[in-house]
């Protein structure tokens, strides 16, 4: 019987961390445990002596696990990002996801492969909420401005809203831009002259 | 016709100018091609995207595709430097509590010489000097150690850890770093921010360091020639158009932009100018040289240069080395002459040359014979010669 496989999750957004290790605890028998404060990186993930590292690509603090991959560096056994016999593509679908995996060597592929594929998954969950998050904020803030500039126009030029918007839809596409960056300008236009 | 696309990753630093150049600046243009700029969060993030497959190039640490090519690191692919992006360009500095010290010490920061500094900070630490650094293969990481090893600073102790540029006042102020090493505008940054003070810059170790390559999968290289070819002419063309001090202006403008670096064109114009600000006390010092991105055949992947930094990787973390062929396979002085013969870029007769042997301007034999190459001195008089790959003392 195999011990049980070690995970560290390098995640600073608590709900997302716990998304993270709750997905992996029901996908295999594994101790995942969480760091959400960067400093001494490296030596807090050694201090722990995981099998598996799961960090997001963005994160900046990556570049401090590099350390763990040196032989002098603070883990005594060799790691590498997840590429090794990759024949199924697993580096390339993390990297897809927005995840890297740092993996200790000599860890069978059938071991790490339920852990990467429950990680990529939850990943990219996570991934695409953001983008969808991120997506809506800017149409709200996009129909903010939109609203704005028509109330502009219709008290500069004495029109109903829906002339405002014909005439804001007008002047986008007779300039080749988008409704919301000819709004942006008006309502910039109009901070400036008063 | 429609311009080819061609992603290129990118870390945004001071020195990723010949990149952003040649597609704003329509370098790109002019040889059919437009770049796709990617911003990456890390070196590490840089490195995967280029050997993965997500980008076709990249502007990388100089120390970075031999690391690969040796094994070291989280990932070894093939990866060739076909061309320099740029020489010099980074600045040693201290956190506030060293400055103090030295500043009470008496210490002059004349940020020149290496000698002085040494002995002024090791008359003032009582322990080991933590330096961070961005990536654990990189030049900064060679010139620290190379200036610790020719000084009393060796003696007295050096740690170098990695701390990514953004939270290296963070770690100064928690502690966990003493001082730095980095490329601007991090130490202009720290400087703006009241974090630290400049004490050397990097030319002041090795006169002319090759700090960033352009970086492409070596099978890209044999598969796109044509495309290959395109990007080097525009990224070479970058380069000689930013080595003229009257478009500094324009450049560090560009190079301020949100989409870019994002920090004030005041700030890169220390970097591209050489005039630097040492402290938040204002005194100024002027650089010679402080960052190349043409003069001297600053683009030309010198085998010598290649050779030294991989002799200091195999010193470090020991191995087999690479041997003649495999090194022949990343540092592509070859690709650098195949693809540049036609752009008016008069290209030196050798491939190698001894490193640290230049003390002065020197003309050297060229296809049109108007090269000029730059001082390239190691501070302490070392003599690299690439034949034998052993040091001599001057």
């Amino acid at each position: 019987m195999n011990r049980e496989l070690k995970i560290v999750v390098v995640e600073e957004d608590r709900d997302r961390a716990i998304a993270i290790v709750d997905a992996l605890t029901d996908a295999c028998p594994c101790d995942v445990v969480v760091i959400g404060d960067h400093s001494g990186l490296s030596r807090q993930i050694a201090a722990h002596g995981p099998d598996i590292v799961l960090i997001d690509v963005n994160n900046p603090t990556r570049d401090m696990m590099e350390e763990l991959t040196l032989a002098s560096g603070p883990l005594d056994r060799p790691v590498a990002m997840f590429v090794s016999g990759n024949s199924d593509g697993l580096a390339e679908a993390a990297i897809e996801a927005g995840m890297s995996a740092y993996v200790v060597d000599g860890l069978s592929p059938e071991r790490i492969k339920p852990v990467m594929d429950t990680a990529i998954a939850r990943f990219s969950m996570v991934r695409q909420m953001r983008n969808e998050l991120a997506e809506t904020r800017r149409a709200l803030e996009e129909r903010k401005v939109i609203d704005r500039a028509k109330g502009l126009l219709m008290k500069a030029r004495g029109i109903d809203e829906q002339a405002a918007y014909a005439l804001l839809r007008k002047t986008a596409m007779d300039q080749g831009r988008r409704v919301p960056d000819v709004a942006e300008a008006l309502v910039t236009a109009a901070g400036l002259l008063g | 016709m429609k311009a080819v696309q061609i992603s290129v990753a990118y870390m945004p630093l001071v020195d990723a100018a010949p990149l952003i150049v040649a597609q704003e600046m329509g370098f790109a243009a002019a040889e059919g091609i437009a770049l796709d700029l990617i911003a990456a969060p890390s070196w590490s993030s840089v490195r995967d995207m280029l050997a993965f497959g997500r980008v076709d190039a990249a502007h990388m640490l100089s120390p970075v595709p031999l690391a690969m090519a040796m094994g070291l690191g989280g990932v070894s692919s093939a990866i060739s430097a076909v061309s320099v992006l740029s020489v010099n360009g980074n600045v040693i500095g201290v956190g506030n509590a060293l400055e103090a010290k030295l500043h009470d010490a008496g210490y002059a920061f004349d940020f020149a010489d290496p000698y002085a500094a040494a002995d002024a900070l090791a008359g003032i630490s009582d322990g080991p000097i933590t330096f961070g650094v961005p990536f654990p293969f990189s030049m900064h990481v060679e010139l620290l150690r190379y200036w610790a090893d020719a000084t009393s600073l060796g003696t007295h102790g050096i740690n170098i850890r990695t701390v990514p540029p953004p939270l290296m006042a963070q770690a100064l102020a928690a502690g966990e770093v003493d001082a730095f090493c980095v490329g601007e505008p991090w130490g202009s940054v720290a400087v703006e921010s009241e974090a630290g003070a400049l004490l050397l810059p990097g030319n002041a170790i090795w006169a002319f360091a090759p700090e960033k390559v352009l970086a492409v999968r070596t099978d890209w290289a044999e598969t796109e020639p044509s495309l290959l070819g395109r990007l080097m002419r525009a990224v070479w063309k970058a380069g000689r158009w930013l080595s003229d001090p009257a478009v500094r202006a324009t450049a560090s403008g560009l190079l301020s932009r949100t989409a870019y670096l994002d920090v004030s064109a005041e700030l890169i114009d220390r970097a591209l100018s050489g005039h630097l600000i040492l402290s938040r006390r204002g005194e100024t010092r002027q650089v010679e040289r402080f960052l190349e991105f043409h003069d001297g055949a600053a683009t030309f992947p010198w085998r010598s240069q290649g050779q030294w930094i991989a002799q200091r990787l195999q010193r470090t973390y020991g191995g087999a080395g690479l041997s003649d062929a495999q090194f022949d396979q990343v540092i592509r002085p070859d690709l650098h002459r195949q693809h540049l013969t036609k752009v008016g870029y008069d290209l030196p007769g050798a491939s190698a040359k001894l490193e640290g042997a230049i003390l002065s301007p020197t003309p050297v034999a060229s296809a049109s014979g108007e090269i000029t190459l730059q001082p390239d001195r190691f501070f302490d008089g070392q003599i690299f010669d690439p034949d034998t790959r052993n040091t001599i003392k001057n």
